[in-house]
């Protein structure tokens, strides 16, 4: 299969290696890949500030750019329900309504992508450690996907997996929330953080890294020890 | 910046710092989530028993100038007398005027959330008139001066202590710190000022068109006093309360009671058709309904979020919302508090001053979720966003975004920025958490992610050549 | 009627436009927005709780119901067992003074207490039931699914008397029992359509409030004990 691989623009920026992981589980499976150079960003911050003009000026040449493409993975559950709920609401009655209803179809979530479209192979995958799973608010609750995730985790040899009480919880990353209200983005920081150093573990797995990058910037400043990693990085590893 | 956001900003930085106040709601509503986890699981199909709920109040809110006729008449050929109101100062008009016609002293209220919207307390107050909160959590709050903290519990803000110490000097009853004595105190106040009531104000939780009827879910039983004793019922509703069918409430009142405290169905969930009836021996000898509108066709004229004025006021999404738990009913400033307030006080008292609160939100849809009558919760918070920009947007904000987009759009500017983020990193930490430092909101309390030494398309590109 | 008549035309004017069907999250090809189909009262039943399949089933779940309440709820072979337990009940609580109203079992049951009644059937002054020790009713119906009492002022003694009072007692027989809620709100449809009492409530155990840190407290305003003597 020719996958089309939408790396978002903070994971390219901060995080490359979910993508590089992404593209090795990927090729090692036998597909080709492909990475559009023009496109960095999914225009999710302008559309969730209420800017939908200025979101749709970074989202046309995303819709215009994926047009033709056979099926596209991307590395965030945020900016895939961006692609996949928002731009048809975006873009409802205009000319492109119709693309943005068929990039919809043909976009997945990466760990979604695993299990849906590939069926949960064995990816080899070993990390033995204890993990607790943070389920990031859109890839759960505008995708709809929880089970899979865990799925794929559970597939990971020497991998303890303990729940959290409030994984569901949303860590309070909101994007832009995050800095337009600091104080309340950081308490629930903390509520959840709290939670996954409740449950023992040494790392905490989302397949948001939007999500990871709130947590760890406050664990660092907490001194905790527990560790943040895009689910890519765990089924990626052999160690 | 209007003075609503600079409350909500520095009330909510007052209470996130609380941690004995977070603790407390979070205790509490630990409570409600394994009650209503239990009743939840004993629906044999709670998904569509919600998508049932949400079908049947979209036929009422869409056919709302039928069934709200319907009611009105049938309630009245059953001696009712029903009085519209399109402003909340016309609804305290009608209401003082009754009050004053009865030639009453004193009034009894049971909790009535459109009451708190028209601040008819305030009203009658001013008219020298008593008025007295019989529910045991709004009359915490009423002698405490204060807007309920949630519109469900009023009081779930406050310990046993705080109201131990404000029976103590309001009612000069002893210091306890039995829930049960507390309980007990406010009983035994409240039986004379129901002996002694004039009047009863309630509300109504769903009224039926079909049959001419109001239902009131409650738990205390301080409603079906304030409607049996005194002599004139006043019962105040929104326009929106209309269910078309009687029988529609064997689904709606476990839903409410389900969603809404964790019980299968509150205590008591009482239905009145109209002031006592002929061959009957107590009960008010007359029965006033005010329909309130209060800018809610204002809302019904919005198709995106009409779904808004299905909401039945159970609170569900205040109790599962992460911002409501960390902080706290108050600081809204709103009669709603919560998802739903976020989205409906826009409409209802103006989007440029209430806008903030739909942007105080993650849109996690943790509210969505827990509806029972399935209202797009989130999105509309989305909606009002995109909807409060349209009409005035934020010049900084929209420059700043119109930039991003070119950077976003060319792939040079992109790698340049990479370089850039690289350089300024070096210098952040001379002026991390200062004034000068552009990231402060973010870097206060959290790190901020170093710039990759190598960026995902850098590498990308090292591969392919 | 003005203001009726602005409303309405303020309601019709918004109603012009259609709205989205409910639940789905779609926004968009919704402008021939339909009707969903009706709610056939039978499928509520398929979704609210299971009240088992026997008239046995059902007074166990009523029963456990009333347990998780802390409703007291006996059931009794005859009258004169009920008549019996009442009356031990009226001796350990130490009633003085009965709220009651005239029925069936009423009748066969409260004047043998011997104690002083009063009676709601005839007009009465609010401050001599609230001097009563408990409030003696019938009622409409048992709910198993909830556990509840289905009262109306017409078969349960008017509005105040299973309220006022600190304990209410309710006397049934145990054909009164129905399954569920839907079956509740049909059998009163179908006994007073065109007539029915002006006021219906559904009692669902002592009266009760977590107003405070969300602690159970039992009687907050009405009753701090119900007891259901079926037989």
């Amino acid at each position: 299969m020719k996958i089309t691989l939408f790396v978002p623009c903070f994971v390219d920026m901060c995080y490359p290696n979910v993508g590089v992981s992404i593209v090795e589980i990927l090729e090692r499976l036998g597909h080709e890949i492909e990475v559009p150079e023009e496109i960095a960003c999914c225009g999710q911050p302008a559309f969730n500030s209420g800017y939908w003009e200025e979101a749709k000026k970074v989202a046309i040449p995303v819709l215009q750019r994926l047009k033709n493409a056979e099926v596209i993975v991307i590395a965030s559950g945020s900016c895939g329900a961006m692609l996949k709920v928002f731009y048809p609401e975006l873009f409802a009655k205009t000319e492109y309504e119709l693309d943005a209803i068929a990039l919809a179809e043909k976009t997945y979530e990466f760990s979604d992508f695993l299990v849906t479209k590939l069926g949960n192979p064995d990816l080899g995958a070993r990390f033995p450690a204890k993990v607790t799973f943070h389920d990031g608010c859109h890839g759960l609750r505008e995708l709809g996907k929880k089970k899979e995730p865990r799925e794929l985790l559970s597939q990971v040899r020497d991998l303890e997996l303990l729940e959290m009480g409030e994984a569901e919880t949303c860590c309070g990353f909101g994007g832009t929330f995050s800095a337009k209200f600091p104080m309340i983005s950081t308490a629930m920081g903390e509520v959840k953080c709290a939670s996954a150093i409740e449950t023992g573990a040494d790392f905490i797995i989302s397949n948001d890294s939007s999500c990871l990058m709130h947590i760890q910037g406050l664990l660092n400043r907490q001194g905790e020890p527990i560790k943040t990693l895009h689910i890519a990085e765990v089924l990626n590893s052999r160690r | 910046m209007n003075l609503n956001v600079l409350q909500f900003k520095s009330d909510s930085e007052r209470l996130t710092h609380n941690l004995d106040h977070r603790e407390r709601i979070q205790s509490a509503l630990k409570k409600y989530y394994v009650a209503r986890d239990d009743k939840k699981a004993r629906f044999q199909d709670w998904q569509a028993a919600r998508q049932a709920a949400a079908e049947t109040k979209w036929e009422a809110v869409n056919h709302l100038d039928k069934y709200l006729v319907e009611f009105a008449d049938k309630i009245e050929a059953r001696g009712a007398k029903v009085h519209w109101a399109s402003t909340a100062e016309q609804a305290r008009e009608i209401i003082l005027g009754i009050v004053k016609e009865k030639n009453a002293r004193r009034i009894i209220k049971s909790k009535v959330m459109t009451g708190e919207e028209i601040h008819l307390n305030a009203a009658l107050e001013a008219a020298g008139y008593d008025v007295v909160e019989s529910d045991l959590g709004e009359y915490i709050v009423q002698l405490r001066h204060e807007a309920p903290y949630h519109f469900v519990f009023p009081a779930m803000h406050l310990s046993r202590g705080e109201i131990s110490d404000l029976f103590e000097k309001e009612l000069g009853s002893a210091k306890t710190d039995s829930p049960e004595e507390l309980t007990m105190i406010a009983r035994r106040v409240m039986r004379d000022q129901y002996l002694a009531a004039d009047i009863g104000i309630s509300g109504a939780n769903f009224a039926v068109a079909e049959t001419g009827m109001i239902s009131i879910t409650e738990n205390e039983g301080n409603a079906r006093l304030t409607c049996a004793l005194p002599k004139v019922h006043i019962a105040l509703m929104g326009i929106e309360k209309v269910l078309p069918k009687f029988e529609d409430l064997a689904l709606f009142l476990p839903m409410l009671g389900t969603a809404g405290a964790g019980q299968a169905v509150t205590c008591y969930n009482s239905m009145y058709a109209g002031p006592r009836q002929p061959g009957e021996t107590d009960g008010p000898e007359e029965m006033h309904i005010v329909l309130l509108d209060n800018k809610r066709t204002h809302l019904l004229a919005d198709i995106e979020q009409r779904d808004a004025l299905h909401c039945i006021r159970c609170g569900a999404c205040l109790n599962v919302c992460p911002i409501y738990k960390n902080v706290g009913g108050h600081t809204y400033g709103t009669t709603y508090q919560g998802p739903i307030g976020s989205v409906i006080t826009p409409h209802l008292r103006g989007i440029q001053e209430w806008k903030h609160l739909s942007s105080a939100s993650t849109l996690c849809g943790a509210c969505t979720e827990a509806c029972p009558v399935k209202i797009n919760l989130h999105h509309h918070l989305l909606h009002n966003r995109r909807n409060a920009i349209a009409q005035k947007p934020v010049w900084w904000e929209q420059t700043l975004f119109h930039l991003s987009s070119i950077l976003f759009n060319h792939p040079a500017l992109w790698r340049l920025a990479a370089w850039g983020g690289r350089i300024g990193q070096l210098f952040h930490p001379l002026i991390q958490g200062t004034i000068l430092d552009p990231a402060r909101a973010w870097t206060k309390t959290r790190d901020l992610p170093p710039v990759a030494d190598q960026t995902f398309k850098e590498y990308w590109r090292s591969r392919q050549k | 009627m003005s203001e009726r008549t602005n409303i309405l035309a303020r309601i019709r004017e918004g109603l012009s436009v259609p709205a989205p069907v409910p639940g789905t999250h779609e926004l968009h090809g919704n402008e021939h927005a339909t009707a969903p189909a009706p709610i056939v009262p039978g499928m509520v039943m398929k979704w609210l709780p299971p009240v088992g399949a026997t008239f046995g089933d059902q007074v166990a779940l009523f029963a456990k119901n009333s347990f998780e309440l802390k409703t007291d709820f006996q059931i009794f072979d005859s009258l004169g067992e009920l008549q019996g337990a009442l009356k031990t009940l009226a001796q350990v609580e130490g009633w003085q003074r009965i709220g009651t109203h005239r029925g069936t079992l009423n009748d066969a049951i409260c004047p043998a207490l011997g104690l002083p009644m009063m009676l709601t059937d005839e007009s009465y002054a609010t401050p001599d039931l609230e001097k009563c020790d408990a409030g003696i009713s019938e009622c409409e119906s048992l709910i198993a699914q909830t556990g509840s009492v289905l009262v109306t002022t017409r078969s349960s003694g008017g509005r105040a008397l299973s309220v006022l009072p600190p304990h209410h007692v309710v006397l049934v027989r145990r054909e009164q029992l129905l399954p569920d809620l839907p079956s509740g709100f049909a059998a009163l449809k179908q006994k007073y359509t065109g007539n029915f009492p002006s006021f219906m409530s559904l009692i669902t155990g002592p009266s009760r409030t977590g107003d405070i840190e969300r602690i159970l407290v039992l009687g907050a305003h009405g009753p701090k004990k119900l007891t259901i003597f079926c037989v």
